[in-house]
């Protein structure tokens, strides 16, 4: 279906040489730098890496000092550790509006052998809910690649998702990104798939499956979660008038919470989320088994649109 | 006690003086807005006076300047002290005072970096200082400034586990221009710092996390000029000063008494407090 690359590695070299260009650029790292892949800046910018060790909350702040102090600090962990610097990030970062750049690695499940300690399902929900937070769900390699200048040149503290998992390669070179602007992936009137990350592959797949079935679904990629693009979503309701949204997260507060924010006050059309079940997860081999096994398969997506057009 | 100091006894007469005013000022404003944390701002009286008034380089009309020192109240609740201290040396006009916490006012109720001049780092919750006077530190080495950090911390605050992150960070650096002093008065929300959590050996805690420890009478004006002057001048270790202190000190029937942590001050508390404050000056 899709060729595959290494999304971690992808990210790690494109930080590194974008570190080489923008002197402004300093990393963080809590101790899991060869994990993240930081390991490339620290090589290519030595003066400008910082490993502060096992301290999340302190990483944070340290970041925060050096945002004050006219940088952008990238601060790098598993996305899961960085609920531990959640006050440091609501406090010193979105409320004093610090330039700080929060690098979630390992995100959703995509961790998957590590397990439930090691899987963030609820990262979204927490970061989106901090206001002056930007919130970014890349969802291939190319996207994570075009993203890293855009949030170095936003001013204001954003948090950004990168798979440790191999991600399905969708976009090429060309690829068109701005900072809040969802992507109309494929056409159709019938219902709209909303998704990013891993998901976006799968939902897809989804309205391949849906075409076999005489339904056209209109596939969103929704790679930044907040600030979210209501004039995209409420056209995509206006004119399909049944939405599902797809996402490596839980249903509780993510991707799908803010879309059906979005529209609920404005156009009220059904909307099926695809997501984790409010539940923990567990260890697997691999992050496919996981996420079909947790609510995320192509099928899913597939009822979900049909539940939906159902519900119009 | 005559103290022997090299320091000039107008200097410390002014320091001094400034000390009592602003804990004047505190008590003006800890009255006026039914709120606030006057015991934990009325205990570093000194230090802020020695601070504002003498040591830090700053200046009011450039208060974006590069090079400027960076003061950071880690213990924001005392930012009465703050205020004043800034208002005095013309960060702010005196009679904004009065809006503190009042809707619309740009002086809330622990320090904003994005409301108030000359307020660099937004506080309240405790725990931050030192971190964020790291990467301060390290900015300044990386841009080739010389400013140096302060940080004002409580001494309860030493409690939060962050706090020993940013200081095992700071010494693994050696960042010599990372200044902290506890405003150790012993006392925090609940009781005393000895029966709620101790901190003891607090010198040998600095001391094994790397730190130069200086230990001193936070009330005494030529005791903190000097220790500022010590730890300025220190090299390959940050420097810690731990200053002595009195919650509430200056009035008598809030000394020492975690009631007066954070606490309003009625009428006839305001006028007592004030004969007491002014019979000083």
């Amino acid at each position: 279906m899709f060729d595959l690359d290494n999304t971690r590695q992808i990210f790690g070299e494109t930080l590194a040489e974008y570190g080489v260009k923008n002197k402004k650029i300093v990393v963080l790292a809590a101790d899991v730098s060869s994990s993240v892949m930081t390991t490339f800046f620290a090589k290519k910018n030595p003066e400008r890496f910082f490993n502060v060790g096992i301290a999340e909350a302190g990483m944070i702040d340290t970041a925060v000092g050096f945002a004050l102090g006219g940088f952008i600090p990238f601060t790098n962990t598993f996305a899961a550790l960085f609920l531990r610097a959640t006050e440091q990030i609501r406090t010193c970062v979105a409320y004093a509006n610090t330039n700080v750049k929060i690098v979630g690695s390992f995100a959703g499940l995509s961790d998957a052998k590590d397990g439930a300690t090691h899987h963030s399902i609820m990262d979204i929900a927490i970061m989106r809910a901090m206001p002056n937070m930007t919130v970014i769900v890349p969802s291939d390699s190319i996207e994570v690649k075009k993203m890293i200048p855009l949030i170095a040149e936003h001013e204001g503290p954003v948090y950004i998702r990168i798979s440790r998992a191999e991600m399905p390669i969708i976009f090429d070179e060309n690829h068109k990104m701005e900072i809040g602007k969802g992507v109309v992936m494929r056409d159709g009137n019938d219902v709209t798939i909303i998704a990013n990350g891993h998901l976006l592959s799968r939902s897809l797949e989804a309205a391949d499956q849906l075409n076999s079935r005489g339904i056209k679904a209109r596939v969103v990629n929704l790679h930044t979660v907040k600030p979210v693009d209501k004039p995209l979503l409420m056209k995509c309701a206006r004119e399909t008038g049944a939405v599902v949204t797809a996402e490596e997260h839980s249903i509780i507060g993510g991707l799908g919470s803010a879309v059906a924010e979005t529209l609920v006050g404005e156009i009220p059309v059904p909307i099926k989320m695809v997501g984790v079940a409010d539940t923990f997860t567990e260890s697997a081999k691999d992050l496919d088994p996981l996420l079909d096994k947790y609510g995320m398969s192509v099928e899913d997506i597939v009822r979900a649109a049909q539940q939906a057009m159902k519900q119009k | 006690m005559v103290i022997k100091t090299k320091y000039p006894p107008e200097l410390i007469k002014k320091l001094e003086d400034m000390a009592r005013q602003l804990r004047i000022d505190v008590v003006e404003m800890t009255h006026c807005r039914g709120q606030g944390h006057p015991g934990g701002s009325l205990s570093p009286a000194e230090i802020m006076s020695v601070l504002f008034f003498h040591h830090l380089r700053l200046d009011p009309k450039k208060p974006q300047w590069e090079n400027r020192d960076r003061f950071i109240l880690s213990k924001g609740h005392a930012c009465a002290i703050l205020y004043a201290a800034l208002a005095r040396i013309g960060f702010m006009p005196f009679e904004d005072l009065k809006t503190w916490g009042c809707i619309g006012s740009y002086l809330q109720g622990h320090p904003d970096r994005r409301k108030t001049p000359g307020v660099e780092m937004t506080t309240g919750c405790l725990g931050h200082g030192i971190n964020i006077g790291a990467g301060l530190c390290l900015s300044a080495q990386l841009k080739g400034l010389d400013y140096r950090t302060y940080v004002l911390l409580g001494d309860g605050e030493l409690q939060t586990g962050i706090l020993w992150e940013g200081a095992m960070l700071t010494a693994k650096y050696k960042l010599s221009r990372l200044i902290a002093i506890v405003d150790c008065n012993g006392v925090q929300l609940d009781g005393t710092t000895e029966e709620i959590m101790s901190l003891e050996p607090l010198k040998s805690k600095w001391e094994s996390f790397g730190w130069a420890v200086l230990d001193i009478n936070g009330h005494s004006v030529p005791e903190l000029l000097e220790a500022l002057d010590k730890a300025r001048a220190s090299s390959g270790k940050p420097t810690v000063i731990i200053a002595h202190t009195v919650k509430g000190k200056g009035v008598s029937f809030m000394e020492g008494k975690a009631a007066w942590h954070g606490r309003a001050i009625n009428d006839e508390e305001y006028q007592q407090a004030m004969e007491e404050l002014k019979e000083n000056v």
